[in-house]
């Protein structure tokens, strides 16, 4: 069902946890799905210098945010907001079909976490990428 | 250890006496059943005869011709459903059924209502329970079928069959149960229960995949759901998988002759695994009856803050099987209807896990997941961000 890198990112995930002095922390998903992930970042001079995450979630959500945060990890803000779910997808070596709205959320979690940096520093946010590929989660949100 | 199963509500595994029944009809005994005219054909048909017979006298039938064989538990419900939905429109367009009924029910229901039926999906208590009661108050006039399981897969609630069945006799309603679940791990006599219908599947209970029974009271107009040659006195085409059937014999035959013996190894191993859990496990939830009503070898848990298909994934690293209501365990966005029924938040019902033991789960097996759960659970949570205030609340 999953590839190998998949479950070597979940059953070893990397940076998981929380940063103290965050300056930058974004969260997204629901519960009500079954997917929440809390994005941790120390953001210095535009330069993600470490990142972490917390992940409520399947095999899938555990993974994406583990290679999410790898990916990101000493890059600059907006190298970051440049990194897409397929860009995730990639590096594991792809996703089931019904997976692939965990690999949105990491994106979207990063693009969140990058978001409240902005907001911190006075600067406009950068435009939301998400397509509702997880047509249920939107209307759970609605509810 | 090396592989613990501990998802028997799934499916089991085959006993050698039964593969032994079947053996010969793959070698020997291969005539059509329906092919009279030379002998191994006439010792096909009559070894499909004995087969039905001892079916019979396994769940009480009063007639052996009222054991009608089919590829699957889920044939024999669809045909339940579809059979007597379309054979007694003329009487009324009215099912009861349950919001927990496996899909082999509801989608047969939803696909009836499709085509002019109404269906009422009854609400159950917070165990998983129809009330029987709830059962009559919603029979109209043009109530032409109820159908209840007898026992749930995913929380393992026994539902008031007998109390239902006599209701249904009373306002002359055909009153069908899916008992798939059921075999094996309770007592099922289709004459004590008074039940018109009721479907089993072999590899539930031992037996092999692929071979399912519906028994249907003589009486009771039922439509065919696979139409072609006479077999099954007509109402259900295909040449009798006679291998399989035997399997089907042979394995009920065992289950009902070592049902007592089972049934209390089970209930053993089920409240071990119970009792572990609990005390080894904070913010859980046993989804399901607490008591005698719950099925004997099933165990349902909800652990807060945590996904079920992670727990499972983690559980199968260290070798053990089991199964989740969660909607990613399912491939689908809902978590299980089942637990949706009895009144559990989505975020709770996507935390669960469902072990279900088996005849032949031993002591160190139990023990095995009641030590390797803890941590996996511990693990996830120190993982989720739902836990974070909990955590702290607690330090």
């Amino acid at each position: 069902m999953y590839s190998e890198k998949v479950m070597d990112h979940f059953s070893n995930p990397r940076n998981v946890g929380e940063i103290e002095n965050a300056n930058a922390v974004g969260e997204v998903g629901n519960a009500k799905c079954g997917d929440i992930m809390k994005i941790y970042m120390d953001i210095q001079d535009n330069v993600i210098k470490d990142v972490k995450f917390k992940t409520f979630g399947c095999g899938a959500a555990i993974a994406t945010s583990s290679m999410a945060t790898e990916m990101v990890k000493g890059k600059t803000v907006d190298e970051a907001l440049s990194l897409t779910n397929k860009a995730v997808m990639e590096a594991l070596d792809g996703l089931p079909k019904e997976k692939i709205h965990c690999s949105v959320l990491a994106e979207e979690a990063i693009q969140s976490a990058i978001n409240d940096y902005k907001k911190r520093n006075g600067e406009a946010p950068a435009e939301n990428k998400c397509d509702f590929c997880c047509q249920k989660c939107n209307d759970v949100k609605n509810d | 250890m090396n592989s613990v199963y501990m998802d028997n509500n799934a499916t089991t595994s085959m006993k050698k006496e039964v593969l032994d029944a079947m053996i010969p009809y793959y070698t020997d005994i291969y005539g059509n059943a329906s092919s009279k005219f030379y002998k191994i054909g006439r010792d096909a048909e009559q070894a499909l005869y004995k087969m039905r017979e001892s079916v019979a006298k396994s769940i009480g039938a009063a007639n052996v011709n009222e054991i009608y064989f089919t590829g699957s538990g889920c044939e024999a419900d669809n045909w339940a459903i579809k059979g007597i939905a379309f054979a007694n429109s003329k009487k009324g367009n009215h099912i009861i059924t349950t919001k927990i009924e496996h899909h082999a029910i509801l989608s047969a229901c939803e696909y009836l209502e499709k085509h002019g039926f109404e269906v009422t999906y009854l609400d159950v208590d917070e165990y998983g329970i129809v009330s029987a009661q709830a059962v009559e108050d919603a029979i109209t006039d043009n109530t032409i079928l109820i159908s209840v399981m007898t026992a749930n897969n995913e929380i393992g609630s026994i539902e008031p069959i007998k109390e239902i069945a006599e209701i249904a006799k009373r306002h002359k309603v055909i009153f069908h149960t899916d008992a798939v679940q059921a075999i094996g791990h309770m007592k099922i006599n289709v004459s004590e229960l008074g039940v018109d219908m009721l479907s089993l599947s072999a590899h539930k209970f031992h037996g092999p995949k692929g071979v399912g029974m519906l028994y249907i009271r003589n009486g009771v107009r039922i439509d065919n759901l696979i139409h072609g040659g006479g077999q099954e006195r007509g109402k259900r085409a295909a040449t009798e998988n006679l291998a399989g059937i035997a399997g089907l014999a042979k394995a009920l035959e065992i289950a009902v002759k070592d049902l007592d013996e089972n049934t209390a190894h089970m209930r053993k191993m089920r409240d071990r695994l119970i009792e572990g859990i609990r005390k080894n496990i904070p913010y859980c939830r046993l989804n399901g009856p607490d008591d005698d009503r719950r099925l004997c070898n099933n165990v349902n848990f909800s652990f807060q803050y945590v996904e079920g298909e992670s727990i499972l994934m983690m559980l199968d690293m260290k070798g053990i099987a089991a199964s989740s209501g969660s909607a990613c365990a399912s491939g689908s966005l809902d978590p299980s209807h089942v637990l949706i029924a009895i009144g559990l938040p989505h975020e709770i019902a996507h935390g669960s896990l469902r072990l279900s033991v088996g005849e032949d789960t031993t002591e160190e097996e139990v023990d095995y997941v009641i030590e390797t759960l803890p941590p996996i659970i511990q693990r996830l949570r120190d993982m989720s961000p739902l836990y974070e205030g909990v955590e702290k609340g607690d330090n």
